[in-house]
């Protein structure tokens, strides 16, 4: 047998779940003389929940390990690594050597195009970027292309915005290059800000070369010599991988000066960001790498005409540019193959919340949230029920179950309220009070806001007040109106996205669980038993086995019982975590 | 002038007339004190030319910038979305019961801060919380207090 590969997926996800002390072991035997193993470390394949993920490679195939501690890795070094033979009882799956056949529904439903490296190269090396036609599409654009027929491959391909506005690529870059100006300036926008999303965050910490690429051939097609990655600073890991990338980059000639040599000359900043959501729009992010206070300004004039430092100014978010090499290279006919609709291409979610199996996924556009949630995430834990899965974060809606068959494209999610946002699905199940989650939401850009439009610095504040007092208990029955006029009026009087969604989360939960709304209000009862002034949790004494497994879970002391014995909630000392309905294999546990 | 008025000087001076430094420049100084001290401003102003309000106005728009002096280690609490809908909103008052805070977000005897955060982006391991750089997730109220009681510990020895 020639040499083993063993990859450990070393991303956030993994190192939190354990990865580091894997890989120390594999470190320790690979010291010990086996010459014939090569160690390598990725970004994350995507299947998070079954982190921390080792992969072992060898003549006759790929095998992946979930959930793997350092006394397995142990055994799968022993067996499978030195003695050839795969521990199956612990493996996900066999993948064939070109990575597209699986086993798994995780990822059968899936098509890689922004992920195709990650999870599968070193991210710290340019050498296996490069093996995998790395910068060949850089090469092709500037030998074989100019910048109109590149535009013209991007347009024909049909991407549209991955950020989330879905704005057409080809025509932002054509415009920019249109633009009137000597210095034009590239944004790459990173600045993920949506709580519960995570694409942009694996994709530079599994692939930084392949956003570089994308922003190489934006640069040359727009005429832009200068470009900046805004980063969110909450992503330390993504930021050390992007200057490492940058820096080799550079060595090789990509960035810099006579770029493969040519006249083309571009380099890239790194901008951390400092933690502010709003900056995500691209007139805040411009303000905020110019120094200032990030707030959005008025539009028109647009970036591409006037953005950074009032120069033309083209900006695109993370995934976006990381799609541009793979369409140069197959081609805008391969690219349309995938999706429906106006909607062309691939598209990465997070998937999290009450799901099976959270993680990062890429499907074509127009596949069902169904099958993204079902069939991909392996539907919601402990048979409980779906109720809704939220789209877009802050700026978007929930959807609810008789939705589920929706396709995901940008016109279909935005007809129901909801936006598609930069990728993130939260997954919410008959446990998550819709009232509370619009409250979460408000509270959240209440919090952003960066206090520029009135309606949107005191117009989201009284929603929010509205909401608290409902979810305690003190709701007025006049309350839903007074929301809908406010959404109305805080939507179109806010200059950026920001103002303009923040009362999406209250639309679509006003819309599709109106009745939970009229439980607390009027019943002054929370249907899911999560807001803890309206929930009293009671153990109910014919369904309860006196398992104990409550008790146990319980972090307030607050269950009594024995074995045998039925058990009690003492109320005063409860703190309404729900922990004992969640671990309560009799369904024993309800609300009251 | 005082040590630490040279030491922050010393900080500020590689960002002097670089474009939009800013940010960066009271990143730089942040990460060196784990706040920004009072003296920073007036320095910015003399060696940058950025009015101290301006700095002060940026300090106080992001949330990273922190103002007054922080324990010795910084628990962030994500509550994201996805942190959320799995319980952190119970972690976080049994955190800041366990750790006895009351009024301000750090402890008495300067061991730890906690900060509420959006997001860490380990939305599949929530709930999830940070200390200094090390993320932990798939935290139950017990794994979080023990957590935190080794964390305490490892300083001690």
């Amino acid at each position: 047998m020639s040499r083993t590969i063993v990859r450990i997926g070393y991303a956030s996800c993994g190192i939190a779940a354990g990865a580091k002390d894997v890989l120390s072991v594999v470190e320790r035997r690979m010291k010990k003389g086996s010459r014939k193993v090569q160690l390598q470390k990725t970004g994350c394949i995507g299947i998070c929940f079954d982190e921390p993920i080792v992969e072992v490679i060898n003549d006759l195939g790929q095998w992946t390990y979930r959930k793997v501690d350092p006394a397995r890795m142990e055994r799968i070094y022993d067996e499978h690594v030195l003695g050839g033979v795969p521990v199956y009882e612990w493996t996900v799956g066999e993948l064939s050597t070109d990575g597209k056949k699986a086993e798994k529904p995780v990822f059968e439903h899936q098509r890689r195009i922004a992920l195709r490296n990650t999870g599968v190269i070193d991210p710290e090396s340019i050498e296996a970027y490069l093996e995998r036609q790395g910068y060949k599409a850089l090469e092709k654009v500037i030998r074989e292309m100019n910048p109109d027929s590149v535009i013209k491959e991007i347009m024909d391909s049909g991407l549209r915005g991955r950020g989330g506005a879905g704005f057409p690529t080809g025509l932002k870059w054509s415009f920019c290059k249109k633009a009137a100006g000597d210095k034009k300036y590239l944004i790459c926008n990173a600045d993920e800000g949506d709580p519960g999303a995570f694409m942009d965050r694996n994709l530079l910490e599994g692939d930084p070369h392949s956003v570089l690429e994308g922003m190489i051939i934006a640069a040359h097609t727009i005429g832009a010599s200068e470009g900046y990655i805004y980063c969110r600073a909450e992503y330390p890991l993504a930021i050390r991988r992007l200057k490492i990338a940058i820096e080799q980059a550079r060595e090789k000639g990509y960035l810099g000066d006579s770029i493969l040599g040519t006249d083309l000359s571009f380099d890239i900043r790194l901008k951390e960001g400092a933690g502010a959501f709003v900056c995500g729009e691209e007139t805040a992010l411009i303000a905020s790498i110019e120094g200032e206070r990030g707030m959005p300004r008025i539009r028109p004039p647009f970036p591409a005409e006037a953005g950074l430092w009032g120069k033309p100014t083209n900006n695109n978010n993370v995934e976006t540019y990381a799609n541009i090499p793979w369409i140069i290279l197959m081609g805008a006919k391969e690219f349309q193959k995938f999706g429906i609709k106006s909607s062309r291409g691939t598209k990465v979610f997070s998937l999290a919340g009450k799901i099976n199996r959270g993680g990062l996924v890429e499907v074509p556009m127009g596949t069902t949230l169904r099958r993204i949630i079902f069939e991909i995430g392996g539907g919601i834990p402990g048979d409980r029920k779906f109720k809704a899965v939220q789209l877009g974060g802050p700026s978007g809606g929930c959807i609810p179950t008789h939705l589920l068959d929706t396709p995901v494209d940008y016109e279909s999610i935005m007809a129901h309220g909801a936006i598609m946002g930069s990728g993130g699905m939260v997954v919410m199940d008959e446990n998550t009070c819709m009232v509370e989650i619009a409250r979460y939401f408000l509270s959240f850009t209440q919090n952003e806001s960066c206090g520029k439009c009135t309606f949107c610095r005191v117009g989201t504040l009284r929603m929010l007040e509205i909401l608290e007092r409902i979810t305690r208990g003190d709701g007025r029955e006049s309350d839903i109106d007074e929301l809908k006029d406010l959404a109305e009026l805080i939507r179109t009087s806010s200059l950026c996205g920001l103002g303009q969604g923040a009362p999406n989360p209250v639309l679509t939960t006003l819309k599709y669980f109106e009745n939970e709304y009229h439980a607390h209000i009027v019943e002054k009862k929370c249907p899911a038993g999560a807001c803890r002034e309206l929930t009293t949790f009671i153990i109910d004494e014919e369904a309860c086995r006196a398992c104990g497994l409550c008790r146990k879970a319980c972090p307030s002391d607050a269950i009594e019982g024995k074995p045998g014995v039925k058990h009690v909630i003492v109320q005063d000392r409860c703190i309404k975590c729900g922990s004992c309905r969640e671990v309560c294999p009799f369904d024993a546990v309800g609300t009251g | 002038m005082t040590s630490k008025a040279k030491d922050i000087r010393e900080i500020v001076a590689p960002f002097k007339g670089i474009p939009g430094a800013t940010i960066p420049v009271l990143q730089a100084v942040q990460n060196v004190y784990g706040y920004l001290p009072e003296e920073t401003f007036p320095i910015i102003e003399e060696e940058m030319g950025i009015p101290s309000s301006k700095a002060y106005g940026v300090a106080t728009f992001y949330a990273q910038f922190r103002l007054s002096p922080v324990g010795k280690h910084i628990v962030k609490l994500c509550d994201g979305t996805a942190c959320h809908v799995k319980g952190s909103q119970t972690l976080l008052s049994s955190l800041r019961d366990h750790l006895g805070l009351k009024d301000f977000d750090s402890t008495e005897d300067g061991a730890f801060t906690l900060e509420i955060v959006a997001c860490l982006g380990c939305c599949s391991l929530a709930p999830v919380m940070m200390i200094d750089d090390v993320t932990y997730g798939n935290l139950t109220i017990e794994k979080m207090k023990d957590i935190i009681e080794s964390v305490r510990k490892e300083g001690d020895d």
